[in-house]
């Protein structure tokens, strides 16, 4: 046993850090250092580079791009992404769609979309939950009817997070409405130019538009656009799901944000002396540190067990990181939301969503309550807690 | 990084779990509980031929030259069962002081006699007013001709009733508080001037308030250099803290099994009450918990013998708190999910509770250690 890492790895560590110093564009670095959003063009911008290194896709296998790093490379590499900090490339094509289609899709499908996925001239969104189905995904409704070469597609799609910026969407979709709910479910890749859709922002309670919900009226999805076979859609979004989950601890995130309210206690002033000198302050810190150095092994050793695994399937037991990961994510938000005092209070939504960076108030603080506000979505998305608290009772206690 | 046992460490594993399934059900600690020691002799007996009364001493002392994960994989297991045998005192606290400080002839004194199970030690540190302060000491040891003259009063001396030989820090200059001025001395517990009020602690493992009025010493039962011992103490604190990490660990993987396969069996409304999501999260947040101190008991394993004092201390601190935190809360949800059974002393589920609180005591509580994290700065550099 033995917890450190390798001379190898620390190597490894510190390139990865050189590169981010130098690759990271300065102004994206910022406003990920303040908490704001990022736009679309400074995503796309920022994939390109990790691209041209070979880095977007660190996890696919490496005949489609992977780079062949080992589970603890990948976890060095995400951490050091999250505290450069540098944005993360959308998840729905490096660490779903892609997965899937490498694992799903047919020759054809890889040889298009891989690459596209890969450098983002493609960014796909997610269309699965839907008013209906939430926690209760398989509940879903919106139909698709063959007609011809095309599926006709009907119904309304929820959460569809980046919508607005996505040229495609992989969907799914019923096929089958009389079989048993999970077993009619096809799933397909949906070009976002495609009449019959139409895309409505939803507000989240940061103030920024992010998500929306996406009516289908009559969009037509050729056959060829199907992932896999027909109403075997859930057995590819399951395993979706679980390469969605490794990695769900964002450990890195959460360190970020205690080490920046570390710094900013240090220059935050309450009454004649820093912040990060009050003692319950100061203690609230190495509590939740406490907990993150636990989660951070607790990921490592999940990393290594699953290795281990001769199925290949996620460990169950990484709904604990999802769990734990993100309760830290929320914690460590309202630290820096006790660092900021009244300096979080002032509302300015644009540039929460990065529209401009320009203002009177405190910058450094602009961002806290609403970023604070967003974290709450953590330990719902993806799968609820409670969610994850009914997977954990069944799979390890056997309740 | 590797999570992995060694071959030699999964055989030391399965042959303590054999021995303890055999020999220490929860039904057989009863009897060993009312022994006159507080605990087995003979199962005592037993560890000595297993070897794990050796095991973290060198190979040329008599020992078997094991580390920190031998020792992770012996508490872990006595944890499992409750084992009330004085393994942390002797082997762990005491054993500590004598492989890291003391001279090749103290050595030789003590560790085969240790190893062969003859030999039971506790070390004597703690004071009232110290609370869980290490470097407070206000016993005093002053020079009287070649040799030494102990005077003072130790609080909760593990084992220290049926120790034959204890381990006694003293001031021999500078104030109570100072961090240098602090030696250690080897006594014999039959010397005049020794008294000793032993007691159970809430768990039925044994303790001791034990007096030193005026104790003469010869020159040599000071244990490596006079007023340089806290260094000394606190790596064997460190390292009894990571023990009882592991200890911990094991106690609260017992009862959370002891917990779920109650779930399964007790019927209300016709149903087994696992049925109920309300229970079910609360025995899987357990499980979180439990996981959680895993790691953090790996963690003090592995730092536990850093040479690098502020960084050992650091991360032991850090360990304590997850441990500290995660036993309060396992043994209260063991409790609660047990219902009115869980109150009674005949349930096995207020066993382990008991001795997770006393663990979570021993050596400094939850707040003491967050302190000593936070102004040390904490884990995550600014």
């Amino acid at each position: 046993m033995d917890l450190r890492f390798t001379a190898d790895e620390l190597a490894f560590r510190d390139e990865v850090r050189a590169f981010f110093k130098e690759a990271l564009p300065a102004d994206i670095r910022a406003k990920c250092e303040l908490g704001q959003r990022i736009s679309k063009e400074e995503m796309l911008r920022w994939v390109r580079i990790l691209h041209a290194k070979g880095w977007a896709t660190p996890s696919w296998a490496p005949e489609w791009g992977g780079t062949g790093w080992d589970a603890v490379r990948q976890y060095i590499f995400k951490e050091e992404l999250h505290m450069a900090p540098a944005p993360e490339p959308i998840s729905f094509n490096m660490n779903m769609i892609g997965p899937t289609l490498i694992a799903f899709g047919s020759d054809a499908q890889k040889r298009h979309f891989l690459p596209r996925i890969a450098r983002m001239d493609y960014w796909f969104c997610q269309g699965f939950s839907e008013p209906g189905a939430g926690s209760d995904l398989a509940a879903l409704r919106t139909i698709a009817v063959r007609d011809g070469d095309d599926y006709v597609l009907e119904g309304q799609k929820l959460w569809t997070s980046t919508a607005h910026h996505a040229d495609w969407c992989f969907v799914l979709v019923r096929t089958d409405p009389g079989a048993k709910k999970q077993q009619g479910i096809t799933y397909l890749l949906m070009d976002m130019r495609s009449p019959g859709i139409t895309v409505r922002p939803i507000v989240t309670i940061d103030g920024h538009h992010e998500t929306n919900e996406m009516f289908l009226d009559k969009v037509r999805v050729p056959v060829a656009n199907r992932v896999g076979e027909e109403n075997k859609g859930w057995d590819y979004a399951k395993y979706l799901l679980g390469h969605e989950r490794s990695g769900i601890a964002r450990v890195g995130v959460s360190k970020m944000r205690v080490r920046r309210a570390k710094q900013l206690a240090a220059r935050v002033i309450a009454g004649d002396r820093p912040l990060i000198e009050d003692e319950r302050f100061r203690e609230r810190v190495a509590e939740i540190e406490v907990e993150l150095k636990a989660l951070e092994i607790t990921q490592m050793r999940l990393i290594a067990e699953t290795g281990r695994r001769v199925d290949g399937k996620p460990d169950p037991k990484s709904s604990i990181l999802k769990m734990k990961g993100s309760q830290l994510q929320q914690a460590s938000a309202e630290l820096l939301l006790e660092v900021a005092g009244y300096s979080a209070l002032e509302f300015d939504p644009a540039f929460v969503s990065g529209l401009h960076s320009q203002v009177d108030g405190d910058d450094w603080a602009m961002a806290i309550a609403p970023n604070h506000f967003w974290a709450r979505h953590v330990s719902i998305v993806g799968g609820s807690n409670e969610i994850q608290r009914n997977i954990l009772a069944k799979t390890v206690l056997g309740l | 990084m590797n999570f992995d046992l060694s071959e030699e460490q999964l055989m030391l594993q399965d042959s303590v779990a054999r021995l303890l399934a055999d020999r220490c059900s929860f039904e057989q600690r009863h009897a060993h509980r009312a022994e006159a020691a507080g605990y087995s002799a003979a199962l005592w007996s037993q560890y000595a031929e297993l070897g794990l009364l050796g095991l973290p001493f060198a190979e040329a002392d008599g020992g078997f030259g094991g580390g920190p994960v031998d020792t992770l994989i012996v508490m872990q297991s006595l944890g499992r069962v409750l084992a009330l045998e004085p393994y942390l005192a002797t082997v762990v606290l005491a054993g500590g002081v004598l492989r890291d400080a003391a001279s090749t002839a103290q050595r030789a004194a003590h560790i085969p006699a240790i190893a062969a199970g003859e030999l039971f030690m506790a070390l004597a540190h703690c004071e009232t007013r110290a609370r869980f302060d290490l470097a407070r000491v206000e016993t005093t040891a002053r020079r009287d001709g070649a040799g030494w003259v102990v005077s003072g009063t130790k609080r909760l001396v593990l084992a220290g009733d049926h120790a034959h030989r204890l381990i006694v820090s003293a001031r021999t200059q500078g104030e109570a508080g100072d961090r240098d001025g602090i030696s250690l001395f080897l006594v014999d517990a039959r010397s005049r001037g020794v008294s000793c009020r032993g007691y159970r602690m809430q768990d039925h493992s044994r303790a001791a308030d034990i007096t030193f009025d005026a104790v003469h010493l010869p020159a040599d039962a000071l244990i490596g250099e006079a007023g340089a011992a806290l260094p000394v103490i606190e790596r064997a604190v460190d390292g009894a803290i990571a023990a009882l990490c592991a200890e911990a660990l094991g106690a609260m993987e017992r009862v959370h099994e002891l917990t779920v396969e109650y779930l399964k069996v007790r019927k209300q409304f016709g149903v087994a009450i696992g049925s109920f999501q309300a229970l079910q999260h609360r025995a899987v947040d357990m499980l979180v918990a439990i996981e959680q101190a895993r790691s953090m008991a790996f963690y003090a394993t592995m730092m536990c013998d850093q040479p690098d004092a502020a960084e050992r201390s650091r991360a032991i601190s850090a360990a304590k708190v997850q441990i500290g935190k995660s036993a309060r809360f396992v043994g209260q949800e063991a409790i609660q999910l047990h219902g009115g059974i869980g109150m009674t002393e005949e349930c096995q589920a207020g066993h382990y509770f008991r001795r997770l609180t006393v663990i979570e005591t021993l050596f400094g509580d939850t707040p003491h250690h967050l302190r000593r994290l936070a102004r040390a700065g904490g884990l995550i550099d600014a």
